[in-house]
């Protein structure tokens, strides 16, 4: 077994339950910032030292898991960082809600803390599972640690939020397993002894399995999984838990949880591409790919609440990152690159959004004016969030969203073409005009609470700004290897 | 020993019926409990010719589970959060069982696409499973409070868990047992859920649960102006 992917599982998971264990709050702080410096501290060795491929284990961190395995480490600390101060802010006492007047109180911190590292517990396992059973229970893990996330503050919408997240995205688990099961029927004919579902039995007995199973499998497994990573038309949990639950848990959720749930259906496809099924897979994930972009753009124009419009933004590049798979060859490393620049676009966004929430006391969009005045490091790096999601250059999702564009050319599917460049242009006109109505104008026309922003508020985000940016003009070399490797693994090239 | 099978096969679906045609919520409790033990036996039964601790550990926990665990949890919740008695569909019950049988005809029609690669211990495990599969899924989106949602989405595990009986000797434990844990954790945190909603609303509609929607623009009022005083509410958390 893989030492180091058991260990990236196995200690959050155990700091998780010391933080329940624990009597006062500022230890749990320091535990959850501390537990996040060290799962990146060896998630950076793990990528700069890629662990030797042993395909017989069930938990092994190859370049694909390497990747989002990165992907969410990084953004976990991030959002660490951020939670200290978060948690400072919060009030304790019942206070009234921003929206309705209504009075609500926390859940107890170290419910938040505790579920906090199980998530990151849930979604490591998901990044270094080699078997579709572990995979399964790895993924519905990690919607049972972040439901009582998006409760944490405990009033009626959150509630309802939280429920429609865990009903909807239960269901479409247990459709997954359905589907894995479909995967253990396809591959009962490879050995006589039981149906494997370990990715390398699977994909070494590719030309063995049972082809209408294993098309059945793919489509289940991409409904299933699709519904958690907010694939339209199976979505509709995702803007309210995005909208409802604190600011650096959205970070999270979009970030990392919905590549984590993508992962699932890449694991899939490897398998389906190595049963010589690949057209098949390509063209449904086309089709789920341009549905959501379209879907997304629907709701983003118009859109009175900013976190609302990141969450729809989030479906939007879900829908990118399908549609990049799904057309192959350079696409597939545009659409790696993709993930990992959207990762830190919207963590960064999202962590944005919960300052202006602070300062503003709304979601709503109209109630927001002026922020290059009143808030003068958000309001910048509210501006850079703008440029780097809808993929202006420099930014890293210019060049990623240009790879895609052009392979999708190069593969010859003008229409495909036609089509994604005009959602992206409808898109970036609607959030851009969202964006510069929050910026400009005088902020005291609405009701404001000023305060100094704080470092722990500011710098996460800001460092995010700088990485996203970074990746548009120079891509370290461990990075690029494992983008390549990871394209390589889902049958791309540069 | 077939027809024993065939036989429990057909009580799971028909516990299912059964399920979708109560009005009482705790009767159709009762009956998907029955429906977690019928499956434990079925488990046993299916693999009386070659038996294993292991096989004995899983229908042992799942029949713990599903038969006295899970119910218990929802009982307690049903009993806390004060549920009424009815079960208050959104389609009448004659129109839902109509549904049902109508889902038994398209599982079987669809098995009929899905021969399995191997004889089975019986024909009818992929049909009955689809079938409760899409019981468990109409139980679930036809009915307005937030446990009868929870007991569909059990029944729609179930239908998973009898084309689990396929594969049982194939798939290792240690995933069946965490498969099983899942399951648990999560109508553990759908108890915890319901007793909140239940608080929250003074009732478990999940009907009531709209506010969030994109057509429904009241949440999007302009906040009061500083200095006023919040409309008073009373207190949610007692």
């Amino acid at each position: 077994m893989d030492a180091t992917a058991i260990a990236l599982v196995v200690m959050p998971a155990l700091a998780g339950a010391l933080a329940f264990a624990l009597p006062t709050e500022r230890p749990q702080r320091w535990l959850l910032l501390g537990t996040a410096a060290a799962h990146l501290a060896l998630v950076g060795v793990s990528i700069a030292n890629p662990p030797a491929p042993s395909p017989a284990d069930w938990l092994h961190a190859d370049s694909l898991g390497l990747l989002f395995l990165g992907i969410t480490s990084t953004l976990f600390f991030v959002a660490a960082v951020y939670a200290i101060g978060y948690l400072q802010r919060e009030v304790r006492a019942p206070r009234p809600d921003f929206v309705e007047g209504v009075l609500f109180s926390n859940q107890p911190e170290r419910v938040f803390v505790g579920c906090m590292l199980f998530f990151l517990a849930a979604m490591s396992l998901v990044t270094v599972s080699q078997h579709m059973g572990v995979l399964w229970v790895a993924i519905e893990a990690t919607t049972l640690a972040s439901a009582p996330l998006i409760y944490f503050h405990r009033h009626h919408r959150s509630l309802e939020a939280t429920w429609k997240y865990l009903l909807l995205c239960s269901v479409g688990i247990a459709v997954a397993l359905l589907g894995t099961f479909f995967l253990a029927v396809a591959a009962s004919g490879i050995s006589s002894e039981g149906a494997p579902l370990l990715l390398s039995d699977l994909m070494a007995g590719g030309a063995s399995l049972h082809g209408v199973w294993l098309k059945a499998a793919f489509l289940l497994l991409l409904v299933g999984y699709g519904t958690k990573m907010g694939l339209a038309p199976f979505h509709s949990w995702l803007p309210d838990a995005h909208s409802e639950s604190p600011s650096l848990v959205s970070a999270l959720m979009s970030g990392a949880l919905l590549n984590c749930a993508f992962l699932g259906i890449l694991r899939a496809y490897q398998v389906v591409a190595a049963a010589g099924e690949a057209p098949f897979a390509r063209e449904l994930l086309i089709g789920f790919g341009l549905l959501s972009m379209a879907v997304a753009a629907v709701f983003i124009i118009g859109q009175s609440d900013y976190k609302r419009m990141l969450a729809y933004s989030s479906v939007e590049h879900m829908g990118i990152l399908s549609l990049g798979v799904g057309i192959g060859g350079g696409a597939a490393f545009g659409a790696m690159f993709h993930a990992l620049n959207h990762s830190l676009t919207k963590g960064l966004l999202f962590l944005v959004a919960g300052n202006i929430l602070a300062a503003f006391r709304t979601t709503s969009v109209r109630g927001v004016r002026g922020m290059l005045q009143l808030l003068p490091v958000s309001g910048p790096l509210w501006m850079a969030g703008l440029m780097a999601i809808t993929g202006m250059p420099p930014f890293g999702s210019f060049l990623s969203e240009f790879t895609i564009l052009q392979a999708i050319f190069a593969q010859g599917y003008p229409l495909v073409a036609a089509a994604f460049l005009l959602l992206l242009a409808v898109i970036f006109i609607s959030m851009a005009s969202i964006f510069l109505r929050m910026l400009m104008g005088d902020p005291w026309t609405q009701p404001v609470v000023v305060h100094k922003e704080s470092l722990l508020a500011v710098a996460p985000a800001a460092l995010l700004a700088a990485t996203a940016l970074l990746f548009g003009l120079y891509l370290p070399p461990a990075v690029d290897s494992t983008l390549q490797a990871a394209a390589g693994l889902l049958g791309g090239a540069r | 020993m077939s027809s024993v099978i065939d036989l429990l096969l057909i009580l799971v679906l028909l516990l299912a019926l059964g399920a979708l045609a109560s009005n009482r919520i705790a009767r159709c409790a009762r009956i998907v409990a029955a429906q977690g033990v019928v499956l434990a036996v079925l488990f046993i039964v299916s693999h009386l010719d070659d038996i294993t601790p292991h096989l004995v550990a899983v229908a042992a926990a799942t029949a713990v589970l599903k038969g006295l665990v899970i119910p218990w949890l929802l009982f307690r919740s049903i009993r806390e959060a004060g549920v009424q008695r009815e079960v208050e569909p959104y389609i009448g019950f004659q129109l839902s069982v109509v549904l049902g049988a109508l889902a038994v005809g398209v599982a079987f029609v669809l098995s009929e696409l899905l021969p399995l690669p191997e004889a089975t211990s019986s024909q009818l495990v992929v049909p009955v499973s689809l079938a409760t599969l899409f019981i468990g899924l109409l139980l679930l989106v036809s009915r307005k409070k937030a446990v009868t949602q929870v007991l569909g989405y059990i029944v729609l595990e179930n239908g998973i868990f009898v084309f689990g009986l396929a594969l049982a000797r194939e798939l290792p434990v240690l995933i069946e047992m965490g498969v099983l844990l899942d399951i648990f954790v999560g109508v553990f945190v759908m108890g915890i859920t319901i007793y909140q909603i239940n608080k929250e609303f003074d009732h478990i509609d999940a009907n009531k649960l709209q506010e969030l929607n994109d057509m429904n623009r009241r949440r999007h009022r302009i906040p009061h102006i500083r200095g006023a005083e919040p409309p008073h509410a009373p207190a949610s958390d007692g």
